[in-house]
């Protein structure tokens, strides 16, 4: 098993910081797996509270944006965009007064939430634009509502990506939201067991969980809940390696971990479902780690959906050393960044600045066989032989190989000594093979 | 900033192991057997090491060169196999053997295929398969160690049992030590187990191949002995020869062993039957390096029947 040098100390344990909101915000009209919000519901020049409606879509999937500043939309433009490289975005020039939309966040008591239908919780979550917060962005409305009864919840918590503690800090602050998060969602399912993935390393997360849990007799909405905590290892963080090491059972290849009955929830969506319910808030801020070796300060920041990243690293004091590279998401999964112009968007879990000196690569050698990639592949494919695969262009022995059956984890490229593309082969792959 | 921003595919990080670094690990766990072959042996071991891999490094730059590639001599291979080319061959062999022997090994068991990675055989046992072929003689004559002319003059002790004689002057203890004829690199085994476990612990190797030839081979001539079956002297045949220099450090070069675990299993079987077959019925008192060369080019088959299942498969 591999060791990969987590650095999470660079934040690790640093109270969340709310970022005071930008002058100017660019929300991008698609932040999620489905289709983009071009229904526009305003125009150039109308003026837009915070937590307003700004767009939606013609059809599902999809979730809805909203302003996440009060002030004037002064154009709607193509921005660049954190993984799809460039989309149109509303630009909301800030007023600064910070008015909010009506009813935004109006609380809603224990009790008219107990009453809540699972249909009315979903609509709530459909309604904010909750999308998966772990970077996958697919609507949790649609998530809440598989074509399968579930009857596993897995919590995730297991924060794998190294640098990354977003979602670590933000249990171990908001505990009794997320457990009240758990339990809505609880709802919207036959559920016989709750479980609560968490890495072995954050303590402190661990201790405030079980506590809450404790006082509630390990029971979530009636259902038994668990805490798995799970020593520290990626990717384990992966839906289907969570459903793997957790229920040992696997999601038959080509499906959902629905189809074994089990839905498998990250703990910032959980918390976006809690403040979408009981808050009337709609996603417009997530907790983002921002981090890295170029930083004075390094800090987990509750930034405001459509804030430049510049601004984000502006607020980390001033530069001990100029970045060479930028990654929106963890180092082993996130996409390396060509502007400091991107927003954050619903799913930027963290933002990392690399070093001339953490950022070097070493260059690309011939395949040695060594077999590393094939031992530390947490799908059982063959990176080694895919790369030769992809590289002549061999469809068919790249697929025979589990090209299509990779998660882009990035472990074999990790691993490898001679510092091989393969994620980048694979795919490959999967966008010029043939279907 | 932006101009200057590097984008690329994830991941971001990388390990710190480079397949330079495995190469002069590997290098760094044969020095050992190198010494123990200087002191059993005298410092002619020593300058035909030197002479080998000197001329396996030029080769490789000199093919580069012609070919205006990249010259990569400094990745650690080229010398590798240069190392494992003379302790391939007999200490007392004129200098010009280790070098035309590691000339072959690398341009024709290596470059032609398309340099490192490329090839299908083991270079080093490419190399000594040719110097057999060109100059048995010279590839066959051993001398005896330093200071103990008592031993078996002009042939090692497998070629005299294969010769019917019986070898009685030699103790488990001077086998162990290297106090025999042999090669350069074969003889210490003591030496060649320091440097396998310091492989094998920082996991550049893996147990799989060398203790499934290793022990193949074992059980083989155990069950077939001279005096009927079961009585064979198995430990005789562990520590003579080459097999666990090539079984520890040539059978487990990555490049031409299959890539998993149960294929390296079957692999290290496939060495250890055919070098117990060549050591009991075959016309050479030693078959490692064949053993080794026959399963390489068994290894893409065992690779396509031996991949890893595919989760949710």
């Amino acid at each position: 098993m591999v060791k990969i040098e987590e650095n999470k100390f660079y934040t690790e344990h640093k109270k969340i910081e709310v970022l005071a909101a930008a002058p100017i915000v660019y929300i991008p009209l698609s932040q999620h797996l489905g289709k983009i919000c071009d229904c526009l519901q305003v125009k150039i020049g109308d003026t837009v509270l915070k937590g307003q409606l700004l767009s939606t879509a013609q059809a599902q999937p999809f979730a809805p944006i909203h302003a996440s500043v009060s002030g004037k939309i002064a154009a709607i433009q193509s921005w660049p965009h954190p993984t799809l490289g460039a989309c149109k975005a509303i630009v909301i020039e800030n007023d600064g007064k910070d008015s909010a939309a009506p009813e935004f966040g109006k609380n809603l008591s224990p009790e008219a939430a107990g009453k809540l239908t699972p249909e009315q919780i979903r609509e709530s979550i459909f309604r904010a634009g909750v999308i998966g917060m772990g970077g996958a962005a697919f609507p949790t409305h649609i998530k809440l509502n598989p074509p399968k009864p579930v009857h596993c919840l897995l919590i995730n918590i297991a924060e794998c990506e190294p640098y990354l503690t977003n979602d670590s800090q933000l249990v171990a602050e908001k505990a009794p939201e997320i457990i009240a998060g758990i339990e809505l969602e609880a709802r919207c399912f036959p559920l016989q067991k709750i479980y609560i993935s968490i890495e072995d390393n954050t303590p402190e997360a661990i201790a405030v969980l079980t506590k809450e849990l404790a006082q509630r007799s390990w029971k979530i909405n009636g259902i038994e809940a668990e805490m798995a905590v799970l020593k520290s290892q990626y990717p384990q963080g992966g839906e289907k390696q969570l459903v793997q090491k957790i229920l040992k059972t696997e999601v038959p290849r080509g499906k959902l971990p629905f189809d074994v009955g089990v839905t498998v929830q990250n703990v910032g969506t959980v918390y976006a479902i809690y403040e979408a319910v009981y808050k009337n808030k709609p996603l417009i801020e997530r907790v983002v780690t921002v981090t890295g070796g170029c930083l004075t300060t390094p800090k987990n920041l509750l930034a405001r959906i459509g804030t430049p990243v510049k601004y984000l690293i502006d607020a980390c004091g001033p530069l001990k050393e100029t970045p060479v590279k930028i990654i929106a998401g963890g180092p082993m999964m996130g996409i390396a960044q060509f502007t400091d112009q991107i927003p954050v968007i619903k799913s930027t879990t963290g933002i990392i600045l690399l070093g001339k000196r953490e950022a070097r690569r070493a260059e690309e050698l011939p395949c040695i066989r060594c077999g590393a990639c094939i031992r530390e592949c947490p799908m059982g494919a063959t990176p080694a032989l895919i790369n030769q695969a992809s590289n002549k262009s061999f469809w068919a022995e790249a697929k025979t190989y589990g090209a299509l059956d990779c998660i882009e984890c990035g472990l074999c490229n990790f691993v490898c000594p001679s510092n091989r593309r393969i994620v980048q082969s694979i795919k490959r792959v999967k966008l010029e093979a043939p279907r | 900033m932006d101009n200057k921003l590097i984008i690329g595919s994830p991941p971001h990080v990388h390990t710190r192991e480079t397949t330079a670094r495995i190469m002069w690990m590997v290098t760094v766990s044969l020095v050992p057997a190198g010494i123990g072959a200087v002191v059993i042996f005298g410092l002619q071991a020593l300058w035909l090491t030197l002479w080998s891999i000197l001329a396996a490094v030029a080769t490789e730059a000199v093919i580069q060169f012609l070919s205006k590639s990249k010259i990569s001599i400094a990745d650690g291979s080229a010398v590798l196999t240069g190392l494992l080319l003379a302790y391939n061959i007999p200490p007392n062999a004129p200098f010009w053997i280790p070098i035309a022997g590691s000339c072959f090994a690398i341009a024709i068991g290596k470059m032609v295929f398309g340099g490192l990675g490329q090839n299908i055989f083991n270079p080093a046992l490419v190399g000594r398969a040719f110097l057999m072929a060109s100059w048995p003689a010279a590839m066959t004559t051993f001398c005896a160690p330093l200071g103990k002319a008592d031993a078996v003059t002009g042939a090692t002790p497998l070629a005299a049992l294969k010769e019917g004689k019986i070898v009685e002057s030699l103790s488990y203890l001077d086998m162990l030590l290297g106090l025999r004829g042999g090669c350069i690199g074969e003889v210490c085994i003591i030496a060649l187990l320091v440097g396998a476990v310091f492989l094998l612990i920082r996991g550049y190797i893996s147990w799989h191949i060398p203790v499934s030839f290793i022990g193949s081979t074992a059980l083989l001539m155990f069950i077939f002995g001279r005096q009927g079956a079961f009585t064979g002297d198995w430990l005789f045949h562990i520590l003579n020869g080459g097999l666990l220099l090539g079984a520890c450090f040539m059978a487990t070069d990555y490049v031409t062993s299959p890539l998993t675990a149960r294929g390296q299993i079957i692999f290290g079987i496939g060495c250890g039957v055919l070098t117990a077959v060549i050591r009991l019925w075959g016309g050479y008192p030693e078959g490692v390096s064949y053993a080794i060369l026959m399963m390489n080019a068994a290894t893409p088959l065992i690779d396509r029947y031996t991949r890893k299942r595919i989760y949710g498969t």
